[in-house]
């Protein structure tokens, strides 16, 4: 499975990606922000998306309602410090499966991976 | 000013410090900072915009950055180490996002982090809004939150109140 991770913090990004290989997944690609993101998905293909909210030059908000005028389907969850109800809703809104917030624990980040391949797989 | 906006921040890096490096953050009495320098050497700072404006600073002894910053990322890093901007970055911004969440009917947006260091740094703020400090000891270290924030909507508010009686 091909993973997107976008955030523009490197700790972050390797904190996840320390947790998704531990899970099995190995065909990772990293984006420091939206614009970078939206330049590196035709090729890379991701499978699925792991976006943060507040990041430079495109937030992952913006970056999340310009992937859905092309791309319906593929599963992306966000990534972010933003827990606030009204937040919540506007990133599902704009085109988000599901919804992590930071801090958060290894095990958090697997369950809401698998609750959301599984949801994409039964649609 | 007002409590709601400090104990966010208190309940918001005990939690991120226990999640993210199983570190205990105890927490002593907060005060009123004196004087523009920062309490540590290493600050990092995310802006507050919205119903509430200011800043938060995480501040940090040198060593104690370091500590936490390998605790943070599994690797050992000192302050020259090029990950190590970015690791204090996050976590100011993983503090701030959580307490800024717990805001009472305030809604509030934060600036992406930066990191400055250097010894007596100082950090630019609006003369009348107070600076609390709120001095934290953990097993890597003491290290401080500073807290600038200016509760807009509690002042719009004021004066459309006072409008309305005069």
């Amino acid at each position: 499975m091909k993973i997107l991770l976008v955030d523009d913090s490197k700790t972050m990004r390797n904190i996840q990606k320390s947790i998704l290989t531990q899970l099995g997944y190995t065909q990772l690609e990293e984006a420091c922000d939206g614009q970078d993101a939206l330049s590196k998905v035709g090729a890379f293909g991701p499978e699925l998306l792991l976006v943060d909210w507040n990041m430079p030059n495109m937030d992952g908000l913006t970056f999340v309602k310009e992937f859905r005028k092309t791309d319906k389907t593929t599963p992306i969850i966000m990534v972010t410090t933003e827990s606030e109800r009204s937040r919540v809703v506007e990133a599902i809104k704009a085109g988000v499966n599901n919804y992590v917030v930071k801090p958060f624990t290894p095990d958090v980040l697997s369950q809401r991976i698998t609750e959301t391949l599984g949801k994409v797989a039964a649609a | 000013m007002d409590a709601k906006y400090i104990t966010p921040f208190i309940q918001s890096i005990q939690n991120v410090f226990a999640t993210m490096l199983q570190l205990q953050v105890t927490v002593q009495e907060p005060r009123v900072k004196q004087g523009a320098s920062c309490t540590y050497d290493v600050s990092g700072i995310i802006g507050l915009s919205g119903d509430v404006a200011g800043s938060v600073v995480l501040s940090f002894p040198t060593g104690a950055a370091e500590r936490v910053a390998s605790l943070f990322t599994g690797m050992e890093l000192t302050a020259d180490s090029d990950d190590f901007t970015d690791a204090i970055g996050e976590l100011v911004n993983m503090v701030s996002g959580g307490a800024k969440g717990m805001f009472k009917d305030r809604s509030v947006s934060i600036s992406c982090p930066s990191v400055v260091t250097g010894k007596d740094h100082k950090i630019a703020s609006p003369k009348d809004v107070p600076c609390i400090v709120i001095p934290c000891d953990t097993d890597c270290g003491e290290l401080a939150i500073e807290i600038m924030i200016d509760d807009r909507k509690s002042a719009t508010e004021a004066a459309a109140a006072a409008a309305l009686r005069a």
